[in-house]
């Protein structure tokens, strides 16, 4: 996909031509800057944010190509997440059913996939003829209804307390190296369990999948017709497009992706409850996507990666890291509590979390509306569209 | 596009849509006739002033989504935020005038409580102008969803800045409103606090519907959510409107927020995230920019919310409200009374 | 004189040619006002076939009834010997009537290339499969349709524009890029909205000998236009649309001295 003689022309290639050298590296990285078990744990948190990935680029095929605005994006990913639990564990069992299923993960991939798709377009049919942000609304109510409806059916969900105990993917035959302190091995019968390293794998190739076949879409007819329909609805319907099958496929292509997401997550986790997917995940994700650069899949996932790390890296460790900081910088009383409410440095950093994402997202858009890497005139892709 | 799904037909335009809606809509009243029957009529009477009083303090949030929708396309997602903030402010005030439980109000407390009123809403007025200067305007030419982000960051910025400063705890707000309740019939009244709710949202909406009717102002934000730039080539000063209309948005948020902490004694920093919500679900409902219809569309909200709780499941009103919201948008378009725009 | 013109019947008369598309009695009501009024006339296949009227005489309506963006209130519009009234505009585009926009109707943020290929949408056969996974098919379909695409920014002068987004083209390129776009559809007939609106006059003979070219692909041509001499030169018949009603129709001569036309144009003093 990447060719090297087109890297200096293509800042979409160079970025990919990073991201990828980033992903192989990282585990080495990881292993190499905090040896042993917090190396598995970066490489665990990588994989989440692959996770997020993931569901950055499904909205971009809504929202960035399409041009829809869908507020309830992770009710796709609940419905992928609860598909998994349902189907791979012992949670049936409790259920009316009285039988618990135990689907292998790689099959359920596909099924989650076409469930979350169903959704998309049980969704999508009656509610795409909206106009902007009506639509927007619509999607809004139904990624309030979904977890709600998981919180609400306990006898099948366990509500709250949410599906536990998911079973873990496994391979018939695995490598073990020295990468993960072990002799050169293959190991029959190998399960994923608290193994990050497969899991931060298994979570590459399905974005590199993602990527590739997304992409493909992009550069199709169907691409093609996402952007008629985003720049003018009426004139792309008169030149022969039918608008609604092309919001529709984009409606259920996006909640696909996130079945995807879902699954992953759900094995990885090996817990599914229905907090996981409120109406901040959604946001959160379309923050992603804006940020990002809409409808440029290299700047999606730039996008996606650097919220991650800000919210689930910089400003979680941030209470923490400015203790150190107090300390070493020898301002170490201002760590404890004293007289007139002062709750200590660490506890006060905690609370200025919101305050630091709010100003962040804000300080972004402001100096760069169009996002990090936004999609410009595709002028070399289409020289080669004729080359090739 | 031949894949797939060739004709997707929308059910609602259909005469089987209409009859499936009419059966529906048969169910569902046969089902709730027959819990209020069970239910008996002042209970009835009681949760119904319940659910006005509930969305009249949706109606009023309702309506500063409506009007900066109106004018600027902009789903304002830190407006529910301006609510806790209204409370926030107001409630720093009360001390000042006195206002403390368990003392009857009497004259002088009611020109207090008139006067924190109107200190919270001019400070939060100001602030959304602040706000709109800073985080909105920058980005009225870009990309349709950067200010979109941008509010919900500011919405973040104000939660920040309440849990800053009051932490994360529910706080109380002073009952100062008569607690005295009208009787109704067996087990059943009907809260003074109620009816003064609705009395103010009531006094609100009508200054508010005469300000845009009658005043030059009201006039200019017309105009200008009908057509920007013929608006400026009028002479409208467009940026001074749409602060005027955010000053607006806010004030009648505080004045929310103010009531709600009144109503329910109690205000917590994260409260307005999800009355946000449903203010802009009831908006969207009206017919999004269309100021009576964010009044409707709040009441409406109030009652299903009221009575979902009462008669039926609190754990699905939620359901039921969005469940509903999607229903009457697939067929009604634009909202109940939104206008269908026609396009060339 | 209207009866003069009936009875007319010039040699190169095209009414009794095979008509691609017929107006019978046509109407269309919004609220109380009805802004076409039952009106009936035929496009021959080949010609140049003009509508003319002023402003606000329910040309552009009709062409939205043609076209789907309306459903008429009344009468049939039978394209090809078939009823294409109430058909939705994309099944209209598909059946092989393209259309250009009054007020230019383009997909700005695309590139002029990629204007002209979504009209070749609907003449494509990828399927979803086939787009995701890349498949040669799709790969042969798509460098063909690039190929297309460039021919048609050729053939209607702009071949050299294909890579700016359509937005930032000059006017009169951008009027020549929708044409291109239509012509994509693969249409039979072809219905341009006041093409020549803003042009220079050197841009109108250049328009009407792209109009020329495009008859010699053999495709009819229906424009809506309010330049006489554009009129005049490139249609061999003309109906005349008047508050919703047709009051005449005939050769550029014979509209010419038309009292009735004239009375519509200059008011009933003159």
């Amino acid at each position: 996909m990447i060719r090297l003689r087109n890297v200096t022309r293509d800042r979409n290639q160079l970025v990919y031509l990073i991201l990828i050298v980033g992903v192989l590296l990282f585990p080495v990285l990881a292993g190499f800057v905090s040896p042993g078990d917090s190396g598995n744990y970066l490489l665990g948190q990588a994989a989440d944010a692959g996770v997020y990935v993931l569901l950055a680029i499904g909205l971009n095929v809504v929202v960035g190509f399409a041009g829809l605005l869908d507020l309830g994006y992770a009710a796709f990913f609940a419905i992928g997440a609860y598909t998994y639990a349902l189907l791979a564990s012992g949670q049936l069992n409790s259920s009316p059913l009285h039988h618990a299923i135990h689907l292998p993960f790689w099959i359920l991939l596909f099924v989650a996939v076409i469930v979350a798709a169903t959704a998309g377009v049980i969704l999508g049919a009656p509610t795409l003829r909206l106009r902007g942000d009506y639509l927007a609304i619509v999607t809004l109510g139904f990624g309030e209804i979904v977890p709600k409806l998981f919180l609400n059916l306990s006898q099948w969900t366990s509500g709250v307390n949410g599906v536990s105990a998911l079973d873990y993917p496994s391979l018939p035959i695995w490598i073990e190296g020295p990468w993960v302190g072990s002799s050169l091995s293959i190991v029959r019968g190998f399960s994923f369990a608290f193994n990050s390293m497969a899991y931060y794998w298994l979570m590459a190739i399905l974005v590199l999948i993602v990527v590739i076949l997304v992409s493909n879409l992009q550069r199709s007819r169907l691409g093609r017709a996402w952007g008629a329909v985003r720049e003018d609805e009426l004139a792309a319907d008169a030149m022969g497009i039918n608008t609604v099958t092309t919001k529709l496929l984009a409606f259920s292509i996006g909640a696909a992706t996130s079945g995807f997401a879902g699954v992953f997550y759900g094995s990885k986790l090996s817990l599914v409850s229905p907090e996981n997917f409120s109406f901040v995940v959604s946001v959160t994700i379309l923050v992603m996507v804006v940020l990002g650069g809409m409808g440029n899949i290299p700047g999606v996932i730039v996008g996606a990666l650097a919220i991650y790390y800000v919210l689930f890296n910089v400003l979680t460790n941030l209470p923490a890291n400015a203790k150190g900081i107090a300390n070493a910088v020898g301002l170490g009383f201002l760590n404890r509590p004293a007289a007139g409410g002062w709750p200590g440095l660490e506890q006060e950093v905690q609370r200025l979390n919101f305050l630091i994402f709010g100003l962040i997202l804000i300080s972004i858009m402001l100096l760069r509306p169009q996002g990090l890497l936004p999609s410009r005139v595709r002028k070399e892709e289409l020289e080669k569209g004729v080359a090739e | 596009m031949s894949i797939a799904l060739q004709r997707t037909r929308s059910i609602a335009n259909g005469r089987l849509g209409s009859l499936l809606l009419l059966l529906a809509l048969c169910v569902v009243l046969i089902v709730v006739g027959q819990r209020v029957l069970s239910g008996g009529l002042s209970f009835f009477i009681q949760i119904l002033v319940f659910g006005l009083a509930n969305g009249a303090i949706y109606g009023l949030v309702a309506l500063g989504y409506t009007m900066v929708y109106g004018i600027i396309e902009l789903i304002n997602f830190a407006h529910g935020d301006l609510v806790t903030l209204g409370a926030f402010i107001g409630l720093a005030f009360f001390p000042i005038f006195g206002l403390v439980e368990g003392k009857d109000l009497g004259i002088i407390g009611v020109a207090a409580l008139a006067a924190v009123f109107l200190i919270a809403m001019v400070l939060t007025g100001g602030i959304n102008v602040l706000i709109e200067r800073v985080a909105y305007r920058p980005l009225r030419n870009s990309p349709r969803l950067a200010p979109l982000i941008t509010a919900v960051g500011m919405s973040f910025v104000l939660q920040g800045i309440m849990y800053l400063w009051k932490g994360a705890f529910q706080i109380h707000v002073p009952d100062i409103l008569p607690g005295t309740r009208l009787p109704l019939g067996p087990g059943a009244s009907v809260g003074v606090k109620d009816l003064i709710v609705i009395a103010i949202a009531v006094v609100l909406v009508i200054g508010l519907n005469l300000f845009i009717d009658r005043t030059r102002l009201g006039k200019a934000m017309r105009a200008t959510a009908q057509d920007r730039d013929a608006a400026q080539l009028m002479g409208i000063d467009i940026n001074r409107t749409i602060a005027a209309t955010f000053f607006i948005g806010a004030v009648l948020a505080a004045s929310a927020g103010m009531i709600r902490g009144l109503y329910f004694n109690t205000v917590n920093f994260s409260d307005g995230y999800q009355l946000g919500l449903f203010a802009f679900t009831a908006a969207v409902f009206g017919g999004i920019g269309n100021i009576q219809g964010a009044a409707l569309g709040g009441l409406f909200i109030g009652l299903v919310k009221a009575y979902g709780d009462a008669y039926f499941s609190s754990a699905w009103t939620d359901v039921y409200v969005f469940a509903i919201l999607i229903l009457v948008l697939v067929f009604r378009p634009s909202g109940l009374l939104g206008m269908r725009v026609p396009e060339k | 004189m209207a009866d003069q013109m009936e009875n007319a019947a010039p040699a190169d008369r095209m009414e009794d040619a095979a008509p691609i598309l017929q107006l019978d009695h046509v109407s269309k009501r919004f609220g109380g006002l009805l802004a076409v009024d039952d009106v009936s006339f035929n496009v021959a296949k080949g010609e140049v076939f003009a509508l003319i009227g002023p402003n606000g005489a329910g040309k552009t309506t009709l062409f939205n009834c043609i076209t789907g963006i309306f459903s008429p209130t009344e009468g049939r519009l039978v394209f090809e010997g078939r009823d294409v009234a109430g058909h939705k505009p994309h099944d209209v585009a598909e059946l092989g009537i393209a259309r250009t926009f009054q007020n230019i109707r383009l997909f700005g943020y695309m590139s002029a290339l990629d204007n002209v290929r979504v009209g070749q949408h609907v003449r494509m056969r990828a399927k979803l499969w086939d787009a995701l996974l890349k498949t040669p098919k799709e790969r042969r379909e798509e460098l063909r349709v690039t190929e297309r695409a460039r021919e048609l920014l050729d053939f209607v002068g702009i071949g050299r524009h294909g890579d700016s987004y359509a937005r930032n083209l000059a006017y009169g390129q951008q009027r020549r890029l929708e044409i291109a776009r239509a012509l994509a559809t693969e249409p039979r007939l072809l219905l341009l909205d006041e093409p020549a609106a803003g042009f220079t006059p050197q841009e109108k003979v250049e328009l009407m000998q792209l109009v020329e070219k495009i008859l010699g692909q053999g495709i009819t041509v229906f424009l809506i236009e309010h330049d006489m001499k554009v009129v005049m030169g490139a249609s061999r018949r003309i109906a005349v649309l008047d508050h919703g009603e047709k009051i005449a129709e005939g050769t550029p001569d014979e509209i010419r001295n038309n009292r009735k036309v004239i009375e519509a144009y200059l008011g009933k003093s003159a």
